[in-house]
Formats: C-alpha cells, structure tokens, sequence
C-alpha cells in the first residue's frame, strides 16, 4: 500500500524530481535496496573494465595466474606500445573506411525517409517495409554471391568493397531513422515550401535538409558505431593487411605466436576507443537512436 | 530520390537472395567449381537435406538453439529489471543507464579478448578469469570449464552476449516505461491501487509492444551471431559452432553450395521471426 502522491508532474524520466512515493518514517528502505540492487548491477558490467585496464598495464613479469585479478605490482605502458604498433595501421584503415560509409549512406537514408514520409505514393508503405526487411537480413545468406559479384565486378578487397557494403546494407536503419524522424516534424514547415511551388529536390535542400540536422547526429552515431565494430564481412572481404582494425585485433588475440593478454587487451581497449569516445560524448542521442532505430519501426 | 536506394537494396539484397539459394542447390561443392574452371550442376535440395543428416551440423543447431534461449531469456530478465529500477527517477539515474549501457558501443571482437580470459578454462593452480574469482571468494564448485564443455558450452558464449545487450533491452524498456502515459498511472492510484498494482495492471501490459520488438531484435542477433564466437573460442571449435560459423568454413573449404545452404537455412529460421513482425508493423502503420 502507497501513500498516494501530490505530485503529479509529468517528470521526464531521467529527472530525479518526484519524491518516492514509499518514503514512510525515516529511512526509505526501497530506494535503499534499489540503489544496492543497481550498484550491484554496475559492478558485475564494469568488471570486465577492470580486467581489460588491469592486465593492459602489466609488464611481463606480472602475468602469472594466481595475480590474475590483482593490481600491477609496477605499471608498465609496454603492452600499450606494442598494440599500438601492432594495430595503428589498420584503426587508420577503419578511419578511411567508416567516414565515407557513414556519411554516404546517412545521405542516402535521409532523402529515403524525406520522401517515404512526405510523399504517399501508392506502394509507398510496401517499399519501405521491404527497404526494412534488410535490416534483419542475416548477412550470411548473401555472401556467397556477394563474393562472387564483387570478385567480378573488379571491386578491389579490403576497405573499397567494405566501404560499399556498409554504404548498401546501412540503407534500411538510416531509412527507418530519418523516416520517423521526418514523422516527427510538423507537416507545415515542409508543406509551406511546397505550396510556394518548389519541388521535391528544392524542398528537400533548402527545407528537409537543414531540419534533419538532429536525425543526422543519431543516424552518424549509428553507423559509425556498425561499420566500425563490424567483422563479418571484414573477415570474407579483407585480410588483416589490409582491413579494418576489428580484423588485425582478431588476428592480435588469436595469433598463434603470441597469447599475450596483456598486448590483447590493450588492443581491445585502444580498437574501442573511438566508439567509447562517440558514445560517452553523445549518449544522449545515442539512446535516442536506439529507441527511433527499433521501438516505433 | 529514392531510387539509388531501392536499385542497391533489389540488387544486394533481393536479387543476392536469389542467386544464393540457386548456389546452395547446386552441386558447387570445390576450389574448381568455384572458380568456374568446372561446371556446376542443379541438384535441388539434395545440399539442405545433407547437411540436416550430419551429425555435425545438427550440433550447430542445437548449439544456435541453445545460445538463442540463454541469450533472450537472460537479455530480457535483465534488461528488464533493470528498466524497472531506473524507471523511476533516481538521483545518477542517468549515470546508471549510461554504465548500463556502454557494453553496447564496443565490438564483439574487443569484448571477446577479455571474456576470453574471464572464460578460461583451467582450475586449480593454473586458474585465471571467472575460475580463479571463484576461488577467492570460496566459491570453488562453480568453477567449470566453460565453453570447452561439449554440450553446454555455447551456453558460456551466452554470458558475453548477454553482458553486452541487456543494456539495449534496458533502453528499449525505458522508453516503453516513458510512453506510458502519467495520467494513466494517477488515475490508478486515485482508483486506490497499490504501487505493485499500478505496475501490473497498467504499466505492463502497455509494454508488451516493446517486449515484442525487443524480442525480435535480440532474438535475430542471436541467430546471426559471429564475432563473439570467433573471438572466444576458434573457428574450428566443435564446441561451440554455430551455423553462421559452419557457414563461414565452407566458403574458406571453397564448398560454396553448402555455405550458401547454411546462409539461407538461417534466412529460413529468421524469416519465420521476421516477416510476421515486418506484417504486423507494416499493418499498424498503415491503420
């Protein structure tokens, strides 16, 4: 049984305004045990954190089993050096590789959705979920003869055919993104440049475009977080010379010559670094590209 | 405008979808056929039905259903309680869900390099990773070797997975939670119901949509799953096999014919998810 509240402020949910409605006497025991229930949940998610940092920065002499979860006994960048030379070439790549796939198929799922929102074509709603079918396509059952139509269309291996695979296979989620974003702003701004007798492309650079600045930054973190994380088709379609730093750091943790953790995982941390940097400046929008890329569709 | 578009997606996805399951009923089974130095023919679903009658396929199967089940039920459980506890507002309500959140944003192959070691197998002296935690805190029974289990080991696969999605099945909830309506909830406790009431009787049946898209998401993921696999145990690994990576070491075998079959098998199994939720949308959008 509550004590019912006062307040009824619609609080937006990150806010900590309303009070708990448990508070009885003094100690509010259920935000007491919520708060332990979360920490506890935060500790279990950063210990792999604590593991990847903890064993980057042991020296050699360190790497015993029984010290497996305690601190260095000296701090050693060495492990740090040695992934960087190891993969440095290959985040270069990625770099390469995730700018223009980003920005070119943000593009392209931009005027996707200006046009599937403003404009009913007949079919129009067919086209867009067959557009989102490619959203849940298992990659697998198109590489066969993905590899053989690029291997014969002379489009080189390694980042120029990752580029364009991102670019094409990244056209459902920017179409979804940008479409429920164009839902979201009010019809009259786009329909005023229309009755002034622009059209369609007019109204889309000098209207849509500049309005869709907010859905770009959602949609840029979406694909650049994808196309950077991405191994399956870095796998089929590039080799640790020339692809993506998800590949070198693969082949750095399971190369035969070394199972030196400490160098793996500062692999790992410094492969995650760019997302990690993208995510906690832009969590925000992040979250909010999560819930536009799935819970509306 | 949209034209490039709908050219990229009929070509790369439908038309690919086409040719694919050609490939798989053929009989392209080498480096020759591959090549075109030697002449493939039509053999129907002769590959489909061979591969069903492998044994070692079938643990790829069974070991995809066991991964998907361990994966959606800890995700959701997770996922959802989590929900449930920064729903209300809290103060680092936010930091919480960022933390929670973060997994997320790395790849499967950098969160492979560290569950690998937390996953390792040896015990006793030579324990490290989740072992030699145990035997610290004197859990010593639950030490196990993890993914080299031949039954159960996929079932370790599932603990990375699930570290890294609860947190996107926590944002889906949340803004489940959000779009339940204030006045809703007040007018429930005015009618007299008890918080936990509130929560049954309102909120939760008002997320059902977001459980199903949740569903969906994690459950196709699932199927998919790759990196992680490949970047915890080897490819080679009876272990832990999958069919995404039975397919994988075919196309290196230059088998195509059967890594194009184990592709659109898995086309299969997603579609049986997919297209009912893609009708159900598509009908919803159109009311």
């Amino acid at each position: 049984m509550s004590t019912s509240t006062v307040s009824a402020s619609a609080a937006p949910l990150p806010s900590p305004a309303e009070p708990s409605p448990h508070r009885r006497g003094g100690v509010p025991w259920t935000l007491v045990l919520r708060l332990a229930a979360i920490l506890a949940g935060v500790v279990v998610v950063l210990i792999p954190v604590y593991v990847l940092l903890v064993t980057s920065l042991k020296g050699p002499g360190d790497a015993s089993a029984a010290r497996a979860w305690a601190l260095p006994r000296e701090w050693s960048f060495e492990n740090w050096a040695q992934a960087w030379q190891a993969l440095s070439p290959s985040i270069w790549r990625s770099v390469q590789m995730v700018v223009p796939a980003t920005v070119i198929s943000a593009v392209l799922g931009c005027m996707n959705g200006f046009v599937l929102s403003r404009w009913r074509f007949p079919g129009a709603d067919i086209v867009f979920t067959l557009i989102l079918f490619g959203m849940f396509l298992p990659y697998q059952a198109v590489m066969i003869p993905l590899m053989q139509m690029l291997l014969g269309a002379g489009v080189p291996n390694g980042i120029p055919s990752l580029i364009l695979l991102h670019v094409v296979f990244g056209i459902p989620i920017t179409t979804l993104i940008f479409r429920n974003y164009f839902e979201s702003v009010p019809h009259e701004l786009i329909e005023s440049a229309t009755m002034d007798g622009a059209g369609m492309l007019r109204t889309f650079w000098s209207i849509a475009l500049p309005l869709a600045i907010p859905g770009f930054v959602v949609v840029l973190i979406w694909q650049f977080t994808n196309a950077w994380n991405d191994f399956l088709f870095a796998v089929f379609f590039s080799s640790p010379a020339n692809g993506p730093v998800t590949l070198a750091l693969n082949n750095l943790a399971n190369g035969a010559l070394l199972a030196n953790y400490g160098v793996s995982m500062a692999g790992a941390l410094l492969a995650s670094l760019p997302t990690l940097l993208v995510y906690i400046l832009l969590s925000k929008y992040f979250l909010s590209g999560l819930m536009q890329g799935s819970v509306k569709g | 405008m949209i034209l490039p578009s709908i050219l990229l997606i009929g070509i790369f996805v439908y038309g690919l979808l086409g040719v694919n399951f050609w490939t798989s009923m053929t009989d392209n089974h080498s480096a020759a056929q591959a090549s075109g130095r030697e002449p493939v023919a039509f053999v129907g679903l002769t590959n489909y039905l061979d591969l069903l009658l492998t044994e070692d396929f079938r643990h790829s199967l069974a070991n995809l259903v066991l991964f998907t089940a361990a994966f959606l039920v800890g995700a959701m459980a997770i996922g959802f309680v989590w929900a449930w506890l920064l729903e209300r507002p809290l103060p680092g309500g936010r930091l919480f869900q960022t933390v929670y959140l973060f997994p997320m944003a790395v790849s499967f192959v950098a969160s492979g390099v560290v569950w690998r070691w937390l996953l390792n197998s040896n015990q006793g002296e030579n324990a490290s990773g989740l072992n030699r935690l145990f035997q610290m805190v004197g859990l010593d029974f639950l030490q196990n070797p993890w993914w080299n289990n031949i039954t159960f080991g996929i079932l370790a696969i599932a603990l990375p997975a699930i570290w890294q999605l609860s947190g996107y099945v926590m944002a889906l909830f949340l803004a489940g939670f959000r779009g339940v309506p204030d006045e809703l909830r007040e007018a429930a406790r005015m009618d007299g119901a008890s918080e936990w009431q509130v929560y049954r009787m309102v909120i939760f049946p008002q997320l059902t949509p977001v459980l199903m898209s949740a569903i969906v998401i994690i459950a196709h993921m699932s199927l998919k799953s790759f990196d992680l696999i490949m970047s915890i145990s080897s490819a080679s690994a009876y272990q832990t096999k999958v069919p995404a990576v039975d397919m994988f070491l075919f196309k290196s075998g230059f088998d195509y014919a059967n890594s194009a079959a184990v592709g659109a098998f898995l086309l299969i199994i997603i579609a049986f998810l997919i297209v009912p939720y893609l009708v159900q949308q598509h009908r919803s959008r159109t009311r």
